[in-house]
């Protein structure tokens, strides 16, 4: 709402600024000055999930599971404790379940309430994740969102929703690709993305050039 | 609350619009935003179900309208407020009162790590017996609750299957309130899709909802459709 009160509100007294850049700026700066706040913490805070956590922890996790069959039993069993064999855990993944797909069931992950996804292992989630349309849509219309997305999947193969309602993440163990069968535990690592392991895509084969 | 945010199964809100090479910040103010809801969080002063209900109460119009940020910053806004760390007046100047206490971070760089590796475990120690086993037929129940709950709408009502026990957790509806943790067990429950939306979508599956004991009657002997038509 670009309307009349985006000016310098502050002069005027109680406003907000409408403009969310000042609004945080404000509010950092009054919160440090009070001693409340160490700036240097936002950095760390902030550091952590532009270049260390990310989907690049989580596909590790799928391609032990895919390369390690006793690992991949543990996963299923116990995801909390099988991730963090790999060292991954903590904030926002404190109870992890796996799902695993197969050529006769796929899994979906969605929050319709908010945006809980796994933070440790696929990072913070994206803007369409958090989004009205794929909250919304997920639940009654999963084979049309995925359609959207690029991925149409045989009538036959059940699709099961994943709401995220409590404090359980998912993580969705994708198929793994044919062709795959002499690759090393990294370059399958390299495989998996981001949204194989939300359940809207599939991991193609490397010889793939991507979608058909 | 029957709020905008409980979005599952609505219509009209277009098209899922992927971003390629979406960076995981778009502003700097984003991430600014994000890590001062963490920093200030770790006072304890409040907690994750009264952070997301305070963005519920973000009135429905411009719930819709906000970036998913600006809703973060909103809720922050009113929680530091409320509880006074921060006045309106300070807000309004940007600057910290002339006497202002001063304060000592609760999240100091240093702890940064330790606090994402560590994280809130929302699970409690209970020798609690579950009331529900997987494969038992159970009702989410319809309950229309003005506060915080995480029963969804689109299942309230409706017929499932215990499908696996998570264990005891704390419980949102009055954790969110401060009336306590009321610790207590939760559940997945598999709801088909022709249960929840009709005959014309039973083709799509099932849909695995996480419900507390208290959104549960049992339901032993009620039908439950099958995966699939015949």
């Amino acid at each position: 709402m670009k309307s009349k009160d985006s000016h310098h509100s502050h002069h005027e007294g109680q406003r907000l600024p409408s403009d969310p850049a000042l609004q945080v700026l404000a509010l950092e700066s009054i919160l440090v000055e009070k001693g409340l706040v160490d700036p240097k913490a936002l950095d760390a805070l902030i550091e952590s999930y532009e270049h260390k956590i990310g989907p690049h922890n989580g596909a590790k996790v799928v391609a032990r599971a895919w390369s390690d069959p006793a690992y991949k039993a543990r996963l299923l069993a116990d995801a909390t404790a099988a991730i963090a064999e790999l060292g991954f855990g903590g904030l926002q993944g404190e109870h992890m379940v796996a799902v695993e797909n197969t050529p006769a069931v796929h899994n979906l992950v969605v929050c319709t309430l908010c945006s809980c996804y796994p933070y440790p292992i696929l990072g913070l989630p994206p803007v369409w994740y958090k989004s009205a349309p794929y909250r919304s849509r997920a639940v009654i219309d999963p084979r049309g969102v995925l359609r959207e997305l690029g991925l149409q999947l045989p009538e036959e193969c059940e699709i099961r929703v994943w709401d995220s309602t409590a404090e359980v993440r998912y993580l969705v163990v994708p198929q793994r690709p044919s062709g795959t069968q002499s690759m090393t535990e990294e370059e399958l690592a390299g495989l998996v993305t981001r949204d194989a392991m939300i359940g809207v895509a599939l991991v193609q084969s490397p010889q793939a050039g991507g979608p058909p | 609350m029957n709020g905008v945010h409980d979005m599952g199964g609505m219509h009209g809100m277009g098209p899922v619009v992927p971003e390629p090479e979406e960076p995981v910040f778009h502003h700097r103010w984003e991430a600014r935003a994000y890590a001062l809801t963490r920093a200030m969080a770790a006072f304890g002063r409040w907690n994750i179900d009264a952070s997301r209900h305070q963005r519920e109460l973000i009135p429905p119009a411009e719930y819709l309208r906000m970036s998913y940020y600006e809703k973060w910053l909103t809720g922050l806004t009113e929680l530091l407020l409320r509880n006074g760390f921060i006045t309106p007046e300070e807000l309004a100047s940007g600057r910290a009162a002339a006497d202002a206490a001063k304060g000592t971070p609760a999240l100091p760089a240093e702890k940064v790590a330790a606090f994402i590796e560590r994280g809130a475990p929302a699970s409690r120690a209970s020798a609690s017996v579950p009331r529900f086993q997987p494969g038992q037929r159970v009702r989410a129940r319809n309950v229309n609750s003005a506060g915080h709950t995480r029963l969804p709408r689109y299942v309230r009502g409706k017929p499932g299957v215990i499908d696996r026990v998570h264990g005891v957790f704390v419980f949102p509806d009055t954790n969110a309130h401060f009336q306590g943790e009321s610790p207590q067990h939760v559940y997945s429950v598999r709801f088909e899709a022709r249960d929840l939306w009709g005959e014309a979508h039973s083709a799509a599956g099932a849909v695995y909802v996480d419900l507390w004991d208290d959104y549960l009657d049992a339901a032993d002997g009620l039908p439950i459709s099958t995966g699939r038509s015949p």
